[in-house]
């Protein structure tokens, strides 16, 4: 037997002890997700173990190294990992600014001491991470940002404003941008910083959304004392570590473009809908629509499976993060709005008789209306496509 | 499997574009269009190829094939398509050899695809009789009289047909059209008595034919496979002939961008490149996205062939319908970018949209394979 194949009886024997039942079924809500951190109620004791026990092992970030507490899994492992937690349908153990985002950067450019210190707490979900880039006057222009840090010698004094800041009012650290040099060039003069959302002059204020919730905010920086040690990588150098993180929140994002393991097909979705006569869906027009998204979906899957083939066997053009977020978030847009005509009216309702639903589809097709949006636009990726990829200038 | 392109596989698709390069650029196409030749391609390129081993491609080894595989054949197929190549690759290489593989007897195969591996014979299958496909709708009649078999009717759009030594015909032997039982495949030999073969100049030059058979009686051995049951290997060889035609249109799509990609980089208007237009780098940003997914999706339906899995037929209309779409975005958005200049005869770019409709049309096009996903999906 080869190592992978012992690899996967391990692995499937381990999340058979390990997994706890209720983990295995399907989440109901977005709320659902478990996210860790320092102010999260767990949903229950299963998601609370099943986080821990995941966690411990190093495989809520199955390929970071061992020695900061990950899996040390390499890609054909973990790719192994994930067909067996889709196997038993088992829930992500944990959701995670920080393993999606400020943990690959750490690893890539962090000094050793601030691996060793952020990037365990993050594995085992103990730690909550935002993402503090955006600005009022700084979106898609991100190297626009206006928030400044001042030398102070020791320290590095924060003030300004950001905003659209996911979760700002329940993480634990944010992950920021500043200009620490107002007379360089608008790239030249950033720098990456790390700092406590409890650190005084930190304020977040919750935005409410058209989908009703108020996961992101408003965040004021008013005299927030930044350490030295917590600049990633060197001072008035963070533009380009803000890139690389960048492109694993895109390939994080474009992931919403495959249904997830376990969840029902858009196909079989509208037959439970519908109904069929003779095999054929009650609806001629709608047939069309879903048969359509699914064949764009299924080779939009076969994308994402090439791109991390050829990552694997070091081929390919590397830069792919920017396709796939973009046609994978405008993928899962159209899903969201072929299952409000296949649901019907049911789909639309908010709150109040919740027989059918809680206002989940609702909330969730008008959520991801965002997805094109967040993490750079739609029309950002394909400028990126157009110069990076098409070299057109 | 991993979803890559193995090193073997890459290196016949670079032989294939380098043979092609010096054998058959895009100027044979206009050669051949403009010598108006009868066969639709060049005599001399087909044995090159067979030299080569490309018609020996999918034949198993112990009939003198090389057995490398349909992700193999998809390369050489995917540079054709970027040439724009006319040969008998799909019709004889292609569909030929999996029809016999899957329903021929082993005298059959014995004696047919060692043939066909050398480049010696070539096939075509007759099947459309409609303007659409549709093959369950199949009414020509073969009819059991003394042993022998009589067949009576019409196939039109059958591509090499008027150049085919054999042909293969689709049948209906028992019940109505519509019904996938009683439909029968007969190898009948072009030559035979009572069929008449008339050439159609179709738009991309290849050779299509309208073929009668007025009471054709051939003998019992033509019969390939079983009687009434000839859809199944029939439905698997288009499958196979689908994802290969795939393969040609990705060929068409990619080679259309590339062109126009650099057309985009050399054409100056306003005073500077028309490429620094950001409506038409968002338009070349997408259009390259949905290229990507046509690659991936071709890998994965050509993979799965060679794996002989269930999901094959899903996969084969996917990969199909997916191209049909992008190969019509590409060809369209080709002429399109290049102004004027698009539109002329002289210059190569109005060539692939003029390949492309036919190969989308061939064994049936976007709403055919949409339709026939959504069928296989319970849909
Ligand atoms: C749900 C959600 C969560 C978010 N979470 C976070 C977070 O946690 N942390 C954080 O820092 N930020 C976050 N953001 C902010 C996000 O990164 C920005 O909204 C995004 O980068 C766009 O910036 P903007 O909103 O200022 O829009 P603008 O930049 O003002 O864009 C407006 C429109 O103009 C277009 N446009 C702009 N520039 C160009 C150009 N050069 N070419 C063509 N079109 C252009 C855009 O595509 C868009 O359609 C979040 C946003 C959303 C919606
Ligand atoms: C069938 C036919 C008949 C014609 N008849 C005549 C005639 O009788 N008399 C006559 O004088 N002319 C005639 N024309 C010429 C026609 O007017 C030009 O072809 C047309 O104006 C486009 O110019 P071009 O061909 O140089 O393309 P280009 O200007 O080079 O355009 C190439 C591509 O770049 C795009 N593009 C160019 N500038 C921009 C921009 N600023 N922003 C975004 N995209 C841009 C174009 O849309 C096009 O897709 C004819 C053309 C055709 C096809």
């Amino acid at each position: 037997m080869s190592n992978l194949d012992s690899f996967r009886l391990e692995t499937r024997d381990w999340l058979e002890d390990n997994c706890p039942e209720t983990m295995r079924k399907p989440m109901k809500t977005a709320d659902d997700g478990c996210w860790g951190g320092r102010n999260f109620t767990f949903k229950s004791e299963d998601q609370k173990l099943w986080m821990d026990r995941m966690g411990e092992k190093g495989w809520t970030a199955p390929e970071w190294p061992t020695e900061y507490g990950g899996g040390g899994l390499s890609k054909a492992q973990h790719k192994i990992l994930k067909e067996e937690m889709a196997r038993i349908k088992a829930r992500s153990p944990l959701e995670s600014f920080g393993i999606w985002m400020i943990g690959p950067a750490l690893l890539k450019f962090g000094s050793e001491a601030l691996k060793q210190q952020h990037l365990p707490p993050i594995v085992r979900g103990e730690i909550r991470w935002c993402q503090g880039y955006s600005e009022p006057n700084a979106g898609s222009d991100l190297a626009g940002l206006q928030s400044k840090g001042v030398d102070m010698g020791d320290h590095l004094l924060a003030n300004g404003q950001k905003v659209w800041t996911s979760y700002g009012d329940k993480a634990d650290w944010m992950f920021c941008l500043l200009r620490t040099d107002p007379d360089a060039k608008k790239q030249m003069g950033i720098s990456l910083v790390l700092f406590d959302m409890k650190t005084p002059g930190v304020k977040p204020k919750p935005i409410k959304l058209i989908s009703g919730s108020s996961p992101f905010c408003e965040t004021f920086l008013d005299d927030v004392r930044v350490e030295k040690d917590q600049i990633v990588g060197e001072i008035n150098q963070g533009w380009t570590i803000a890139k690389y993180l960048l492109t694993h929140e895109r390939e994080m994002i474009g992931g919403m473009g495959l249904t997830g393991a376990g969840s029902k097909t858009l196909g079989s979705l509208a037959i439970d809908s519908l109904g069929t006569t003779f095999g054929r869906l009650n609806d001629l027009f709608l047939r069309t629509e879903v048969a359509k998204w699914e064949i764009d979906a299924a080779a939009f899957a076969c994308t994402a499976e090439r791109a991390n083939d050829e990552a694997k066997a070091g081929q390919g053009v590397g830069a792919t993060s920017a396709m796939l977020k973009y046609y994978g978030t405008e993928l899962n847009k159209r899903r969201f709005e072929t299952l409000l005509k296949v649901g019907g009216s049911d789909e639309l309702i908010w709150d109040g008789d919740l027989s059918k639903n809680d206002g989940w589809m609702a909330k969730t097709w008008l959520r991801t209306k965002g997805n094109s949006i967040e993490g750079g636009t739609s029309e950002v990726q394909l400028n990126i496509i157009a110069k990076n990829i098409l070299g057109l200038g | 499997m991993a979803l890559v392109v193995n090193e073997e596989q890459q290196m016949l698709k670079e032989s294939a574009r380098g043979f092609l390069a010096e054998h058959a650029p895009i100027s044979e196409v206009r050669a051949q269009r403009d010598s108006g030749s009868e066969l639709g391609y060049s005599p001399a390129l087909w044995g090159k190829m067979a030299d080569m081993g490309w018609a020996a491609i999918l034949v198993p080894e112990q009939f003198g094939g090389l057995a490398f595989g349909h992700v193999g054949m998809g390369q050489i197929i995917e540079e054709t398509g970027r040439t724009l190549t006319a040969s008998p690759l799909i019709s004889t290489a292609i569909l030929g050899v999996t029809l016999i593989n899957l329903a021929g007897s082993d005298s059959q195969k014995a004696e047919l695809l060692g043939k066909i591996a050398n480049g010696d014979l070539t096939l075509a299958l007759a099947i459309d009789e409609g303007t659409q496909h549709s093959p369950a709708n199949t009414k020509m009649s073969a009819s059991k009289q003394d042993g022998e078999y009589v067949l009576n009717g019409t196939k039109r759009y059958v591509i090499d047909g008027s150049s085919a030594d054999n042909l293969i015909v689709v049948t209906r032997t028992s019940g109505n059209p519509g019904d996938l039982k009683g439909i029968s495949l007969f190898n009948v030999n072009s030559d035979t008595n009572g069929i008449n073969i008339e050439r159609t100049n179709m738009v991309d030059g290849h050779n299509s034919s309208i073929i009668t058979f007025t009471d054709v009686h051939v003998d019992e051995n033509s019969l390939l496979g079983e009687f009434d049951r000839g859809f199944r290997p029939l439905s698997t060889a288009l499958d196979v002939a689908n994802v290969h035609l795939a393969c040609e249109l990705l060929g068409i799509a990619q080679e259309s961008f590339d062109i126009t990609l650099k057309y985009m980089k050399e054409r100056k208007q306003f005073g500077t490149l028309i490429g620094s237009f950001q409506a038409l780098q968002h338009r070349a940003a997408s259009w390259w996205s949905e290229i990507e997914l046509c690659k991936s999706i071709v890998l994965k339906a050509l993979q799965s062939l060679d794996e002989g899995d269930a999901k094959s037929p899903a996969l084969a209309s996917i990969a199909k319908a997916k191209l049909c779409e992008i190969v019509e975005l590409s060809t369209n958005e080709a002429i399109q970018l290049h102004g004027g200049i698009g539109m002329t005869d002289e210059y190569d770019i109005g060539f692939f949209i003029k390949r492309a409709r036919p190969a989308q049309m061939l064994y049936g096009g976007y709403s055919y394979h949409a339709d026939r996903y959504a069928l296989i999906s319970g849909y």
